[in-house]
C-alpha cells in the first residue's frame, strides 16, 4: 500500500511544528519491516507445511491472520510514529481502507481464482483448474439465464414502489393530524427480517386453505386463491412481498426531500393559480428528481440482492419463474456444493451489476441535466 | 355597507362547493392513510393472534381475540415462553435463547465496529485531504460507497472457502467481520453527511486552544455528531439483525442467528402455526420496539443520505 500523503486543500488547517527525532523514525520503520517480516515468515512456513515441504506449521490458516492483523496494527503505529502530525491524520482513513481491503479485495481475487476451477466442496479431490469450462457451462445453463431475467422483471418493479412511496410521502407531509403514529406505522415494515415476513405473509396469510389473504381472495370471487400457482402470479407474489417491506425505504428518503423543498416555491405556484396537480408535476416534481434519483438507485442496488424471501417462499419455484440469480447460485452450492461453478456465476453476476449500475448512473445524470436545462429554456 | 358585511359572512355557494370539496379530500387523505397503516400492521397483528390460536381458530380463520377465538398460549408454550413454562426447563427455549444471544451480540457489535470505523473514515474524508497512490479524497469515498453495490453472493462462497481455512467457519467473529463490511457504505454514507454539517471552525478554535486533531475530533467533534452516528448505528442494527444470506451460509450450530432459526423451521412441514407464529413474533419483536421508540433517528440516518 502506498502511504498517504497531505496535498493542498484540507478543510481543517493545522499549523504544526512536528519535532521528529531520528530514532523516532528509525523505530516506526523497524515496527513495520519487523512486522512485515513476522507475516512473510508465518506465511512461507504454512506454504511449506500445506505443500508438506516441512513437517512444523499450523493446524489451519488462523496464525496467518494473526500475523497480519499484527501487521496491520504495525502499519497504523509506524505512520505516527514515522510522519508524526500527518500519520495521525492518515489514522482517521487507514483503519476503514484496511478492513475493507482486506476483507473485499482478497476474497474477490480468491472468489475469481475459484471461479475457474472445478472446486466441489463434497467431492473428495480440491480444486483443479479447468479453464473456461464453466464458462461454457453457464452459457449452455437456461436456470442461470432466466434468474437475470427474473432479476429485470424485479428490477423494474421499483417503479411501482417508487409511486407508491411517492404517494405515500405526499400523504404524510400533508397537513394530518396523528402524523407521528402513521409514520411509525409505514416505517414497521422495514424493520422486520425478510425471513420473518416470508412466513408472516408467504407461508401463512397467502396459505390457500385459511390465510387470511386467500380468505379475501375468495370473498373477491378468486376460486382458488394459490398465490403461487403460476409462473406469473408467483413472481408478483415475491415483488409484492418485497415491494411490502421496501416501500418504507424509499418513502421516508422522499418525505425527508418533501420537508426539505422551499415552502415559497409551492406557495409562489399556488399564487400564480397553478392546480394542485400542475403544481406537483411542474414545481414539487421537478425540485423532487435529485431526491427520488438517490432514492431509486439506492433501492435498485438493494433489489440486486433480493434472495431472502425467495429462498424461503418459493426457493425459486415454479419451475425457476420466481428465481434471482442470489437465490439460484445459493441453491447451487446448497443442493450441489459447487463451489466453482457457482462462484463464477457470482463473479459474472458482480460485472454485470457494475456495468448496470454504472450506465445507470451516467444515463440518469444526462438526463437531470437534459431535463433542468429544458425546465430552464 | 350592511349589504356588503352580510355578503362577506354569507356563506355562497361557491364556499359550500369549496367546503365539500375540502372535506372530501380531506376523507380521501384520511382513508389512504389509514388503509396503508392497515396493510402495514395486518400482518403484524396477524402474527401475534395467530401465536395465540390453536388448532380450531387457525382452520376457521378467526381474526379478533375474544370475539372470534378465545387466546391460549399454546404457541408461546411450545416455545418455553409462556407464563406455565417460564421457569420450567424447556429446549426449545434454551435453543432460541441461544439464537436470540448470538444475533443481538452479532449485530450489536458488528453495529459498533461498523459506526467507529465509519465515522473516523468519514470525519477524516470531510476534513483532510490524503492521497493513497492514485487514489484522493474523492476516489477514497467511491471507494467505500462502491462496496455498496458488491452483492453478497459475489463474496459469500469465497468466504466460505476462507473461512473454512481460516477455522473461523460458524463463529461470531466471522460473521460479525461481514457484517461489519455489509453496513460500513452506509455508515460512511451517513456520517460523511453529519460530519460536513459541522463547521469547522469549531475544530479550529479546539486547535488553536492547544488540543491535536484527535483531541478536537473526539472532545469537540464528537459530541456534536453523536445523533448522527446513533441513526447510523440503528439503521446498521436493523440490517444487520435482519440479514439471512451470509448467516444461512457460513453459521451451523454454534453461531446461527435468529432468521436462519426462523427459516430453518419454516422449512419443516410438520410445524404448528402457533408455534412458528411465536418464533416469527418474538424475532421480529426487538426491531418493532426499536422501531417505534427510536422510529426519529431511523429516519434521520436516511434523510441524510438522501437530501444533501
Amino acid at each position: 500500500m502506498a502511504v498517504p500523503g497531505q496535498s493542498e486543500g484540507d478543510q481543517l488547517h493545522t499549523v504544526v511544528s512536528d519535532h521528529m527525532s531520528p530514532s523516532r523514525i528509525l523505530a516506526g520503520r523497524a515496527l513495520l519491516w519487523l512486522a512485515a517480516l513476522q507475516l512473510l515468515v508465518v506465511l512461507i512456513v504454512q506454504v511449506l507445511h500445506k505443500l508438506e515441504a516441512i513437517s512444523i506449521g499450523f493446524v489451519n490458516w488462523r496464525p496467518l491472520l494473526y500475523a497480519y492483523v499484527f501487521w496491520a496494527i504495525a502499519l497504523c503505529v509506524s505512520q505516527v510514529l514515522v510522519r508524526g502530525e500527518q500519520g495521525k491524520r492518515a489514522l482517521f482513513v487507514l483503519p476503514a481502507v484496511l478492513f475493507v481491503v482486506s476483507m473485499v479485495v482478497f476474497p474477490l481475487l480468491f472468489g475469481l481464482y475459484i471461479s475457474f476451477t472445478d472446486w466441489n466442496l463434497s467431492s473428495p479431490t480440491g480444486p483443479k483448474f479447468n479453464g473456461l469450462a464453466n464458462f461454457r457451462q453457464m452459457s449452455g445453463d437456461p436456470f442461470y439465464w432466466n434468474a437475470l431475467k427474473n432479476m429485470v422483471y424485479y428490477v423494474l418493479a421499483v417503479t411501482v414502489e417508487y409511486t407508491i412511496a411517492f404517494g405515500l410521502a405526499l400523504l404524510l407531509n400533508a397537513q394530518v393530524r396523528a402524523r407521528k403514529f402513521f409514520r411509525v406505522a409505514f416505517l414497521l415494515p422495514l424493520m422486520l427480517s425478510p425471513v420473518a415476513v416470508s412466513w408472516m405473509v408467504g407461508k401463512s396469510m397467502m396459505e390457500v386453505r385459511f390465510g387470511p389473504l386467500a380468505n379475501l381472495g375468495r370473498l373477491l370471487g378468486w376460486d382458488n386463491p394459490s398465490f403461487f400457482g403460476t409462473p406469473e402470479l408467483a413472481r408478483m407474489t415475491i415483488m409484492l412481498m418485497d415491494a411490502w417491506t421496501f416501500i418504507p425505504f424509499m418513502m421516508v428518503m422522499i418525505l425527508a426531500g418533501l420537508q426539505a423543498l422551499p415552502k415559497e416555491v409551492q406557495e409562489a405556484a399556488k399564487i400564480d393559480g397553478a392546480t394542485p396537480w400542475q403544481g406537483f408535476w411542474q414545481v414539487t416534481f421537478p425540485l423532487m428528481l435529485p431526491v427520488s434519483i438517490t432514492a431509486i438507485v439506492i433501492r435498485i442496488i438493494f433489489k440486486l440482492k433480493l434472495a431472502d424471501i425467495i429462498i424461503n417462499v418459493t426457493s425459486g419455484g415454479p419451475g425457476g419463474a420466481t428465481d434471482s440469480v442470489t437465490s439460484f447460485i445459493f441453491r447451487e452450492y446448497r443442493d450441489r456444493s459447487n463451489v466453482g461453478y457457482g462462484t463464477l456465476l457470482a463473479m459474472v453476476y458482480l460485472v454485470l451489476i457494475i456495468i448496470f449500475v454504472t450506465t445507470l448512473l451516467k444515463v440518469v445524470n444526462r438526463w437531470t441535466r437534459q431535463f433542468h436545462q429544458e425546465g430552464a429554456g | 355597507m350592511t349589504d356588503q358585511t352580510a355578503q362577506i359572512f354569507m356563506d355562497t355557494n361557491a364556499d359550500l362547493a369549496f367546503r365539500a370539496k375540502w372535506y372530501s379530500k380531506r376523507a380521501l387523505i384520511y382513508g389512504a392513510l389509514v388503509f396503508w397503516a392497515f396493510v402495514s400492521l395486518f400482518p403484524i397483528y396477524w402474527t401475534v393472534t395467530t401465536s395465540f390460536k390453536i388448532a380450531p381458530d387457525v382452520m376457521q380463520g378467526s381474526l379478533i381475540p375474544w370475539v372470534d377465538f378465545l387466546p391460549q398460549w399454546r404457541g408461546w408454550r411450545s416455545l418455553g415462553l409462556s407464563p406455565d413454562t417460564i421457569f420450567s426447563t424447556s429446549t426449545v427455549r434454551e435453543e432460541f435463547l441461544k439464537r436470540f444471544t448470538n444475533s443481538t451480540i452479532v449485530s450489536l457489535s458488528a453495529s459498533l465496529l461498523a459506526v467507529v470505523l465509519g465515522s473516523l473514515a468519514a470525519y477524516g474524508l470531510s476534513r483532510f485531504s490524503y492521497r493513497f497512490g492514485f487514489m484522493k479524497n474523492s476516489d477514497i469515498s467511491f471507494f467505500f460507497l462502491s462496496q455498496l453495490i458488491l452483492p453478497p453472493v459475489a463474496l459469500a462462497l469465497p468466504f466460505l472457502v476462507l473461512y473454512k481455512e481460516l477455522d473461523l467457519l460458524d463463529s461470531r467473529i466471522g460473521i460479525i467481520l461481514l457484517y461489519t463490511l455489509m453496513v460500513l457504505p452506509l455508515v460512511v454514507w451517513i456520517m460523511r453527511d453529519q460530519f460536513r454539517a459541522i463547521p469547522v471552525e469549531l475544530e479550529e478554535a479546539a486547535l488553536v486552544d492547544g488540543l491535536s486533531v484527535w483531541g478536537a475530533f473526539l472532545q469537540i467533534v464528537l459530541p456534536i455528531a453523536l445523533p448522527g452516528m446513533v441513526a447510523a448505528f440503528i439503521l446498521a442494527l436493523v440490517l444487520t439483525w435482519n440479514e439471512y444470506f451470509f448467516a444461512a451460509l457460513l453459521t451451523s450450530t454454534d453461531a446461527k442467528t435468529l432468521p436462519v432459526m426462523v427459516a430453518s423451521q419454516t422449512g419443516s412441514q410438520g410445524i404448528n402455526w402457533w408455534s412458528m407464529a411465536a418464533l416469527s413474533g418474538a424475532a421480529i419483536a426487538p426491531l418493532v420496539v426499536i422501531g417505534i421508540v427510536l422510529e426519529r433517528y431511523i429516519i434521520k440516518g436516511l434523510a441524510a443520505g438522501a437530501v444533501k
